[in-house]
């Protein structure tokens, strides 16, 4: 028997996004691969600011160069696509020049610590009040696959082709001991805390720091035969633990080993933002 | 009621100093630098001034941050600036086509000094000319003033900002280390205009972020103002969404390079010297002018008719005025302090119609007017 096909609607009802609000619907497709987490990130970071109920117009979201660095591409509110490396000076100066705004950086780990590491340090050092969330997939996505500061020894790469012999960072500790006052982690496999970690870290003030664990399975999974995306996905399932409040050195990430994940840092201490307002009002007698 | 921000009267400055307040003057209330001499005057006297007229001062952890810092800056809706001399000019490349790309308002200061590398960093240089024009990657159009006073200093201060303002482009302050370091009457005017932010005119739902206006230039709406822009600098289209396509890509950049272009004559300045009745003309700029000026009178004692083009604007170059000049003088003499550079333009705007000839000295010291008027006499003989 013969059944005429109903043309598939342009937008299929009830199947939108749930987060279409924030979304640059026209700007979808997204360039990302099959199996990749930055789709995980994009929608938990989007739940995050739903939930915060805040003003998405005091919101603004940077980004270096990267597969990460696109989020911000695909949010609807401010969002700057800057220069490789250097999304959290561009931040310090939208934050400084309107305190106001809520400031977000969303990169990668090479992005963020490559190229970009001084930076990182200097901002956290400072507790400028940004926060930071760096998506950790072991490579260089977007270059296609080189080796960066995160590659686990051994790791395969498009520039280690023998395996790492470098040694790796261990972005938790390091942001902790830069002075951020508030460091977690998480991986793609786990949206609910990821969620929870992006709201937490956006409403604690300061310089505060979120390492998202993430499959590339384009570029890293596959060389270093953790599969596919959802392969990986078992690998978190398998390995991560979680410990709050875990010694930052006690953080480290070795493949075939578990790992930790949660909240290991969370500090009240006084912003740039205060500091400077102290200064000010120091100065002008409390004039100003 | 605050005290006022402009610090109006009459004041005894150096040219770091001036272009301080001529920022200040101007509206700037961020400035993001790392220290380097022969700038430092410039930010030392920020960080004391900004924060007491409501503005911020960052001392960032390099140069590669500090312009990224300004564009930031710059994009939360405030004039932004920073200062630098030349290795510090090198780490701002990348960024400054950022702000290029991204067409953010901005302002750079150089200080000049002997170069390459770290070079003479107490003493004066003019060798980044071709750096100011080329030093980022790509095609494109730059402005760069180069005062030759600290009075000029503060009032190509203000005019950067205006420019910078009008085309939505970052300007360049192309000074040197002695009219950074010179001391100077500086007359602070009583208003200073500030330029305003080229806003949207329609609501969000309506607005395209890039598209621009008949002068090429789009209005520019900045962080939390509800117009929720992506910015990038990628190749971007209309509505600032990246676009991968060679046409769009070649479309972007000749608007950028033409919304310059088109209003050079609102852009480029000079001061003529004695070029009615010259014979011999010198195109000289920032300190080298100052030390031509006295060559001149030397020259004109002599019975040598000289006179000089003194640029003001370095970048757009006055190609058209320089070309006239070579159809009426026997020879130019380009001064600076690098080993040739602005001569090349005057080479090429004057397309071979006359002698040319060059005083240069890589830096380290200003020249002498003797070495000028030599230089003057050389080609007031050949011609
Ligand atoms: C100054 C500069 N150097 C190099 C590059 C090339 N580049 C683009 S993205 C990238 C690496 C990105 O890696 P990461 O930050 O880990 O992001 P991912 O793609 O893995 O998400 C590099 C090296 C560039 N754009 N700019
Ligand atoms: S290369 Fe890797 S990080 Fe980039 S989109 Fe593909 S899977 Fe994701
Ligand atoms: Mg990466």
């Amino acid at each position: 028997m013969q059944v005429k096909a109903k043309p598939v609607p342009e937008i299929i009802p009830g199947a939108q996004h749930p987060m279409e609000k924030f979304l640059r619907t026209e700007r979808i497709p997204h360039i990302w691969c099959a199996g990749c987490g930055l789709g995980t990130v994009l929608g938990n970071f989007l739940y995050a600011l739903d939930e915060l109920a805040w003003d998405p117009d005091s919101v603004a979201v940077v980004a270096g160069i990267g597969c990460t660095a696109r989020i911000p591409g695909y949010v609807r509110l401010d969002t700057y696509h800057t220069t490789h490396g250097r999304a959290i000076p561009f931040a310090t100066g939208l934050k400084l020049a309107n305190p106001k705004l809520h400031v977000v950086v969303i990169s990668g780990d090479g992005d963020l610590f490559a190229i970009g590491g001084n930076h990182l340090i200097h901002a956290a050092r400072r507790n400028m009040d940004l926060t930071v969330i760096c998506v950790n997939n072991f490579n260089y996505g977007m270059t296609g696959g080189q080796s960066g500061p995160t590659t686990p020894l051994d790791g395969k790469t498009t520039t280690t082709p023998f395996g790492n012999f470098e040694h790796s960072f261990n972005l938790v500790h390091l942001a902790a001991s830069a002075g951020a006052s508030y460091v977690a982690r998480w991986t793609t496999l786990d949206g609910r805390r990821l969620q929870r970690g992006f709201m937490e870290a956006l409403s604690h003030k300061g310089f505060t720091f979120v390492e998202v664990i993430s499959p590339c399975p384009t570029n890293y999974g596959r060389r270093n035969k953790i599969g596919d995306g959802l392969d990986e996905l078992r690998y978190y399932a398998d390995h991560a633990a979680i410990r709050h409040g875990a010694d930052p050195k006690e953080t480290e990430f070795v493949p075939g080993k578990p790992f930790l994940v949660g909240k290991f840092v969370e500090l009240d201490k006084p912003t740039y933002h205060e500091m400077y307002a102290a200064k000010v009002a120091e100065m002008t007698g409390g004039k100003k | 009621m605050p005290p006022k921000a402009t610090l109006s009267g009459v004041h005894f400055m150096n040219g770091d100093e001036a272009i301080a307040e001529g920022a200040i003057a101007a509206g700037c209330r961020f400035f993001a630098a790392y220290p380097i001499t022969p700038q430092s005057e410039i930010s030392e006297r920020l960080s004391w001034r900004l924060p007491r007229v409501g503005g911020t001062f960052i001392q960032m952890e390099d140069e590669i941050a500090a312009m990224a810092a300004v564009v930031g800056g710059a994009w939360a809706g405030v004039k932004s600036m920073t200062a630098t001399s030349g290795p510090g000019f090198s780490l701002m490349m990348e960024n400054l086509g950022l702000a290029i790309m991204t067409e953010t308002p901005c302002v750079v200061a150089n200080v000049q000094r002997g170069a390459p590398s770290t070079g003479l960093p107490t003493a004066v240089g003019q060798g980044d000319m071709m750096q100011a024009r080329w030093g980022s990657h790509g095609h494109y159009e730059i402005i760069a003033l180069v005062p030759s006073s600290p009075q000029e200093a503060f009032d190509l201060t203000v005019r950067a900002f205006a420019l910078s303002e009008r085309f939505r482009v970052p300007v360049l302050l192309m000074t040197d280390e002695v009219v950074g370091h010179m001391y100077e009457r500086v007359e602070i005017p009583n208003d200073v205009p500030v330029a305003p932010r080229r806003r949207p005119t329609v609501p969000p739902g309506e607005f395209v972020p890039f598209k621009p206006g008949p002068d090429l230039v789009p209005p520019m709406a900045c962080a939390g103002e509800g117009y929720r822009v992506h910015v990038t600098g990628l190749t971007h289209d209309e509505r600032g969404y990246p676009d991968m396509s060679d046409e769009t890509h070649d479309r972007l950049v000749r608007r950028l390079v033409e919304k310059i272009l088109r209003y050079r004559s609102e852009i480029t300045f000079y001061e003529e010297i004695g070029l009615q009745d010259a014979e011999v003309a010198v195109v000289s700029y920032g300190i080298s002018a100052r030390v031509a000026y006295r060559a001149l009178a030397l020259a004109r004692q002599k019975g040598i008719r000289a006179g000089m083009l003194r640029l003001i604007t370095a970048w757009p170059f006055p190609d058209e005025r320089v070309r006239a000049l070579a159809d009426q003088v026997k020879g130019i003499v380009t001064v600076e302090l690098n080993l040739g550079q602005m001569s090349r333009e005057v080479e090429r705007a004057s397309q071979g119609r006359v002698p040319l000839s060059g005083v240069f000295h890589a830096g380290g010291r200003i020249h002498t007017p003797e070495e000028v008027l030599a230089g003057i006499e050389e080609v007031a003989r050949a011609g």
